[in-house]
């Protein structure tokens, strides 16, 4: 830095409105934060390319394509697609989101944003809006594979998309409340991880909702992604999803997302 | 003069128990480059952050530009830059998205290519923050404050963990940005900063202005002794100077001789030194600096926690 002069600045264009630029600024915001999502080989491996790695070895492996008795008469595809589908917003939501967010709040991002015009919910709101079409882009992806592999496409393809928007929102909330009770971001992970597995085990990962036992399936029905598999797997059926289910996984989007509006703090 | 451009009237900020800030009043006029010193702990960044709408007050009076900082918070904003002193940005998010992302949050925004140019962060418009030394996050933090062409800027230890030759660049460019005509609330711990820089000053100590003037008149204010060190030419008694009624003492480190006195000790040393055919070599005289009217001012031995790298500018003594 030889030069330092500050030069009066070149005249602005006439104010685009105030409307106009808020807009133009939360797109170029989500955009930002996008770029940012895709410059992390961690997210990009993890939400992304895992589970349509998934869904294409599942469906081009012969034998999961036929009913099986073990999977309660339904070929595991069709048993892991609905779970996959749920994997990538939980990853998202609840590995992905609170890790970034509470590192912003840990660097200060979000309180210099507070110093603009832009008031840093945008962030939140950007943040969201690009986890939940990253959620929805890769579902379809694996929608496809799965029904050209096969898989029976959902018949209740309304009630389906219901369920798949009440997931998002549960887990959002889920990642939400992550985020306002973490401090750090090394708190968020932690939490996350704590929180990950436990739902992928009752969205039934591990264990097939159809083996539990009966205290297990019972938990696995009050649990957002349990309640997620059986309002999913009843629109592949051609049914609406159960309303049980369906008031689970708006019970955890409504508490978990109040609970984090109150807690969450901005520093 | 006009309106000041910030008002601070009795502000008062408790943290629970804890009071950051007690008591503080100034104004900040046009066009000039205010300073906020005081020891770490002081309350500087709580009063900057209260003025700059990020906390609200408990007490006393705020005005930016005439607007409440918290309750005209929309039009503030907009006319207002500030450089937070602790605020990163994501690591991989690179330099001239920063600039671009920040320049379209405002409705009149400067050139932000131009400002990269003018920072000397143009080669670097596609490093990652992340990759950045200090003393670039520092000039791209600054451009964050600059971007939205405010009409002020707060900037709360902007030269602190950096290198000597990077502090003198910004201090530059403070001063040209000063010289288009943006009124600077300036936060800092160096002396030497506040000395080069600011037109005036308040001391701030324990959430209180403990003194507010010209860096100058702060400094001629303080009866400070003269610290006058030389080597004589040929062996003197100590009783010859200490004599004097300006000088207080007398002491030696080898041959060195160190005199302290009053303002005018200087003249009736040099006078006495010359009377007895003594010439004085390696003759250093040490004035008082803001440095010795801080410490007069908050009784501090030290400027508390000088950061992780640096300590500020001292003098020798
Ligand atoms: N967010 C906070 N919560 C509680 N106490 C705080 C907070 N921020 C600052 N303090 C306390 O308030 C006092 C003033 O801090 P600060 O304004 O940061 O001082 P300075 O900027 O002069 O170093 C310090 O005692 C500090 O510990
Ligand atoms: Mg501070």
């Amino acid at each position: 830095m030889t030069t330092v002069a500050y030069p009066a600045p070149t005249p602005a264009p006439a104010p685009a409105g105030a409307m106009a630029v808020r807009r133009r600024a939360f797109w170029l915001l989500a955009r930002t934060e996008a770029l940012l999502f895709f410059r992390n080989a961690g997210s990009v491996v993890w939400t992304a390319l895992l589970p349509i790695v998934a869904v294409v070895v599942l469906g081009i492996v012969p034998g999961t394509r036929h009913a099986s008795r073990s999977f309660g008469g339904l070929s595991p595809l069709q048993v892991y697609v609905p779970i996959l589908m749920m994997y990538v917003f939980l990853m998202a939501a609840v590995n992905m989101l609170p890790a970034v967010l509470s590192s912003y709040r840990e660097k200060g991002v979000l309180r210099r944003l507070s110093t603009t015009p832009v008031p840093p919910g945008r962030l939140l709101g950007a943040q969201g809006l690009i986890y939940l079409g990253l959620g929805v882009v890769i579902d379809v992806v694996i929608l496809v594979v799965a029904t050209v592999c096969g898989a029976p496409a959902p018949r209740q393809f309304g009630g389906f998309v219901v369920s798949l928007l009440l997931v998002a929102a549960a887990t959002l909330g889920i990642g939400m409340l992550i985020t306002a009770i973490a401090k750090t971001e090394r708190i968020a992970n932690a939490l996350g991880l704590v929180t990950f597995f436990p739902l992928m085990f009752f969205a039934g990962l591990w264990i097939p909702r159809d083996k539990m036992n009966v205290p297990l399936r019972t938990i696995s029905d009050y649990s957002p992604l349990g309640a997620g598999v059986r309002a999913l797997q009843a629109s592949i059926a051609g049914h609406w999803p159960p309303t049980a289910a369906l008031l689970v996984l708006a019970g955890y989007a409504i508490v978990c997302g109040f609970a984090a509006s109150r807690m969450f703090r901005w520093e | 003069m006009s309106v000041p451009v910030i008002e601070v009237e009795r502000l008062r900020k408790q943290y629970g128990e804890r009071t950051a800030v007690a008591d503080v009043s100034f104004s900040v006029n046009e066009g000039e480059i205010f300073g906020i010193l005081g020891p770490n702990g002081a309350g500087k960044t709580t009063t900057v952050e209260c003025i700059g709408g990020l906390r609200r007050a408990d007490g006393g009076r705020l005005r930016v530009l005439g607007l409440d900082p918290v309750g005209d918070r929309s039009r503030v904003v907009a006319e207002l830059g500030v450089q937070l002193q602790h605020s990163e940005l994501p690591p991989n998010l690179k330099v001239g998205e920063a600039l671009r992302l920040y320049s379209s949050f405002y409705e009149r925004p400067a050139d932000w290519r131009e400002l990269l140019e003018v920072l000397g962060l143009g080669p670097q418009a596609g490093t990652r923050y992340g990759k950045l030394s200090g003393g670039q996050q520092q000039r791209l933090s600054i451009a964050l404050a600059l971007v939205g062409n405010p009409r002020v800027a707060i900037l709360d230890e902007l030269t602190t963990g950096l290198d000597p030759a990077a502090r003198r660049d910004t201090w530059e460019l403070i001063e040209s940005v000063r010289d288009r005509g943006v009124t600077i609330l300036l936060v800092t711990h160096f002396m030497a900063e506040a000395e080069r820089l600011c037109d005036r000053v308040a001391v701030i100590d324990t959430g209180r202005v403990v003194a507010l003037d010209t860096p100058a008149e702060l400094t001629a204010r303080l009866d400070v002794q003269q610290r006058i060190r030389f080597v004589p030419s040929v062996p003197i008694e100590d009783s010859l100077l200490s004599e004097l009624p300006e000088v207080e003492s007398v002491s030696r480190r080898g041959d060195e001789v160190l005199v302290v006195g009053g303002a005018d000790a200087l003249a009736a040393v040099a006078a006495r030194l010359a009377r007895q055919g003594v010439l004085a070599h390696r003759l250093r005289v040490e004035q008082p600096s803001l440095d010795d009217a801080f410490l007069a001012i908050t009784g501090r031995d030290e400027v508390a926690d000088p950061g992780p790298r640096v300590r500020p500018l001292r003098h020798d003594r």
